[in-house]
């Protein structure tokens, strides 16, 4: 529902720092059952209200799209919903919205993803929808035409956002050949090459039930989830998939500045390096050191100095993006023109500090207990749940996450940290995009 | 901390509205308590999970605000969090995170709120760090100074650098000439620029006393033991003079108002805006039904009509603002494609509006809006959040929880004939106000 994802984004936007704890150590553990043809089900059961969640992922991520054709993996995901061999994509959207739930499909770098959310009366025929679009898709022309006429236009639209210009450049500059260099929506000189055949093909190569992560929460029982699920994806066929292998992104070896000029009144910054991917070992570590760098909410050194202390800036926030492969660590702020060297220099200087000098005992102590006692406000509804579990699955976690995440958040050290820092900090051989007013910010090159 | 903006306010407020009003919310026992200050508590005890969600909601926001001092009460939320004479600048938030809970607060153009969500056993600490709040805060002239620069920040990020937030900004200024939803809640520039400590001091004494204020919470707590917590925190705290009730009145629109605005920005964007009657008018579920035979799904009508079958537009909707405390604007927008011009884009959204006018809505239609709204209340369910958010914000604009009642009854209740004469009755050109933004490319590059 086109409305229905206006709130969550919304909701994502204005509630940033809101979730809930939930019942995790009071309710069953999740289950792992792998189905017939290969389908990889994660289900949590959950009675308090009557509705299910599906949150799907397919490993067919834009990582796995040829270069020239960027963009592949996002038209082929948004095509899903548009029309299967024997349904349109009215008759799609009119069946589920009918009975008030919601289908949707799209693609990032690392997967793609589906997701259904309908009431438990209407389970039957949520799932012959979902099953119908994920295994027929029938990738009409006129469909093909319109959706990709819609990612072009989205993509001009995008060049509104200072938000959205910085960090397309930053990927680009940053990664060069690697797939993580292009955005998942691809370009506006790829998208009009896609073909319907490329699209027919990258879905019979990777859409297959044993390239298929599935994560059911909500108010049914696992004996029944294995049977629904074999009655409407029963039929779907394995098939061998052979994952690209993707070599490690490069490194950078000197400081690189990107400045786009634009009549903005602010600037905005990105600045960082490649980070690491999700099964980096140092993962726990760098979540609680870049807690007390720039991750923690309203406590974080930067928005203790930059927002608190020097009035700079409304927000402003680091993070690493961890996926299947090295994902980014940026830091990312807006500030008016005028202030933008004066900010960077306060950035550098944090992360300069943070590898130099120990944190203090209390700021990991509040980290590590902000971190552990939060982590069941990441839970708390049937979605957010599905889509942790899927996740759990796709990054190979194990279902021991719940129990284990407390655990090695607690097990840090000041001593971990500061080596960490050491090793995933550079504030040498960074990149910095900043899109402003060049002539009112006057960032030195 | 942060403001709703008034387009995103809208949309969220009646996307809430939708998702969490009905029956079965309050099938679970919600209690109300006033103490002798004047302070109202209302308790809904939900025991799915271990947590409670805590709100302060006071009844002022940007519609109490004079000509020239603008933002004030966005301006205030911020400083809400910079001391007061037990707890110093920033200790809020970190016992908070502390605790592993989280915090925020909201403005709006009817009230500001503030929140914490805690895992049940942690409830005692916002009951002391609000109470405190509520009459201890200091205001220190050298942190307003800094926060001054934050909010200008916010509102660079926000609107000014955001050429559909600012044609937003300048229709509902144009709409409203006399009432204040005229002004935007972050408030005007120059107004931020203007207003000093004492302003914010005495804005905050005046709107911010137990009589103007409603505690909601809501989540894993036995209310038997928690209301004389509560008492004990919030009882001592001196009842003020009632603020002054706000009594002014948007006259009639005679005749269609329009604003262009010239910005770089790659596509254009309408909006447009009919005055309606706000929460408590007999019209207003038909108007939420109409809202949600536009807008909500792919199969809507203007989905299916503008964006997928012409191909006008990248998005386009309707939204009826309808949770506020004076009449407000139902709206109706869109983004266009490249190539398309806003002309046939505001045809096109008027030819939708002729048709609510003159051709009855299909049972199906009528059905499916009807199902769609008691499913999406089921979904909001998990969320006790959304529920405590709910009964705050009706509470605040004075209609009092227990409307939400009777509220999926009523929409039950819509017919065909409603939903015609609704349409006729407030969607006339008269009573519209366009906004269209206009890009100019930069150094007159061409796209």
């Amino acid at each position: 529902m086109k409305k229905l994802r206006i709130l969550f984004t919304l909701i994502i936007i204005l509630f940033l720092n809101i979730s809930f704890l939930n019942t995790v150590t009071a309710e069953e553990a999740p289950k792992r059952v792998v189905l017939k043809n290969g389908i990889v089900l994660l289900l949590q059961e959950r009675r308090s209200i009557p509705t299910v969640v599906f949150n799907i992922k397919i490993k067919a991520g834009s990582i796995y799209e040829p270069d020239e054709l960027a963009g592949l993996a996002n038209l082929t995901a948004g095509l899903l919903t548009e029309g299967t061999k024997t349904r349109s994509s009215k008759q799609i959207s009119e069946e589920i919205d009918f009975v008030g739930g919601s289908i949707s499909a799209s693609a990032n770098s690392d997967y793609a993803a589906a997701s259904l959310s309908i009431l438990k009366k209407d389970l039957n025929l949520g799932l012959d929808l979902l099953s119908d679009i994920l295994m027929n898709p029938a990738f009409n022309e006129k469909e093909v035409e319109r959706e990709r006429s819609q990612t072009l236009a989205s993509i001009i639209n995008q060049k509104d956002e200072p938000g959205a210009i910085a960090s397309k450049a930053f990927s680009k500059i940053l990664y060069l050949k690697h797939p993580y260099s292009r955005p998942s929506e691809g370009l506006e000189d790829t998208l009009p090459k896609i073909k319907k055949e490329d699209l027919i093909n990258f879905h019979r190569k990777y859409y297959r039930p044993n390239n298929i992560i599935m994560a059911v929460v909500g108010d049914i029982a696992l004996d029944e989830a294995v049977s629904l699920i074999e009655k409407y994806f029963g039929k779907w066929e394995k098939a061998k998939v052979s994952l690209p292998k993707i070599p490690s992104p490069p490194k950078l070896t000197n400081k690189n500045v990107e400045i786009i000029d634009k009549d903005l009144t602010q600037a905005t910054i990105h600045l960082g390096h490649v980070g690491i991917s999700r099964k980096n070992p140092d993962f726990y570590t760098l979540i609680v050191m870049n807690y007390i760098l720039g991750g923690g909410g309203f406590s974080s050194r930067l928005v203790e100095d930059i927002r608190d202390n020097q009035g700079l800036a409304y927000s402003v926030s680091s993070g690493f993006d961890a996926g299947l492969y090295e994902g980014p660590f940026k830091v990312t702020m807006q500030t008016k023109n005028e202030n933008a060297s004066k900010a960077i220099s306060a950035i550098l200087k944090h992360i300069e500090d943070i590898r130099i000098s120990p944190v203090k005992d209390n700021e990991i102590n509040d980290a590590k207990s902000y971190i552990v006692g939060s982590f069941p406000l990441r839970l708390d509804t049937n979605s957010k749940m599905a889509g942790l579990l899927s996740l759990i699955e796709l990054y190979d976690l194990g279902l021991n996450y719940f129990t284990e995440y407390p655990k090695k958040i607690n097990a840090v050290t000041r001593e971990d940290i500061l080596k960490a820092a050491k090793k995933y900090l550079d504030p040498k051989n960074y990149l910095l995009v900043v899109v402003a007013k060049q002539k009112e910010a006057g960032i030195a090159k | 901390m942060f403001l709703l903006k008034k387009n995103l306010a809208a949309v969220i407020i009646v996307l809430i509205t939708i998702i969490s009003s009905s029956q079965p919310a309050f099938a679970k026992k919600v209690e109300e308590f006033v103490l002798s200050n004047g302070l109202k508590i209302i308790a809904m005890e939900e025991h799915k999970a271990p947590t409670v969600t805590f709100q302060v909601w006071y009844k002022v926001g940007s519609r109490n605000e004079a000509t020239g001092k603008t933002g004030l009460s966005h301006l205030l939320e911020h400083l809400m969090f910079k001391g007061t004479t037990k707890y110093g600048k920033g200790e809020f938030s970190k016992i908070v995170a502390k605790n592993g809970g989280n915090e925020n607060a909201f403005t709006s153009r009817d009230y500001t709120a503030y929140f914490e969500v805690f895992s049940s056993d942690r409830i005692n600490l916002s009951l002391d760090l609000e109470s405190d709040r509520m009459t201890n805060l200091l205001i220190d002239e050298k942190e307003f100074q800094l926060e001054r620069n934050v909010v200008k920040e916010e509102r660079r990020l926000r609107t000014e650098d955001e050429p559909t937030s600012l044609v937003v900004e300048e229709l509902y200024a144009m709409a409203f000439k006399v009432h204040p939803y005229h002004s935007p809640v972050i408030g005007w520039m120059s107004d931020i620029d203007s207003i000093t400590r004492n302003d914010l001091y005495s804005h905050y004494k005046k709107y911010y006393v137990p009589n103007n204020a409603t505690i909601v919470v809501v989540g894993d707590f036995d209310t038997k033991t928690l209301i004389p917590k509560i008492k004990e925190h919030f009882e001592k705290l001196p009842k003020g003079e009632a603020p002054v009730k706000i009594n002014i009145k948007e006259p009639e629109q005679l005749g269609e108002r329009r604003t262009t605005l010239h910005k770089e920005a790659q596509l254009p964007f309408v909006f447009i805006g009919y005055h309606t009657p706000s929460i408590g008018n007999k019209d207003e579920f038909a108007l939420e039904v109409i809202s949600n035979i536009l807008s909500a799904g792919k199969s809507s009508r203007l989905y299916q009509d503008i964006v997928y079958e012409k191909q006008l537009a990248l998005y386009a909707g309707g939204d009826y603002g309808r949770i506020a405390a004076d009449p407000s604007l139902f709206y109706f927008y869109g983004g266009l494609k490249p190539g398309k011009t806003t002309k046939e884009l505001e045809d096109a959204l008027y030819a939708e509006i002729e048709k609510l006018k003159t051709a009855p809505v299909t049972d199906r239609e009528l059905q499916k809006s009807k199902n769609q709204v008691e499913a999406s209340f089921i979904f909001a369910q998990d969320s006790i959040f959304y529920q405590a958010m709910q009964i705050g914000q009706i509470e605040t604009i004075g209609i009092g929880y227990k409307y939400l009642d009777a509220y999926v009854d009523n929409i039950r209740r819509v017919t065909k004939d409603d939903i015609m004469r609704v349409a006729k009755t407030y969607f006339t050109e008269k009573n519209r106000t366009v906004g269209i933004l206009i890009p100019v490319k930069q150094n007159g590059k061409g796209q």
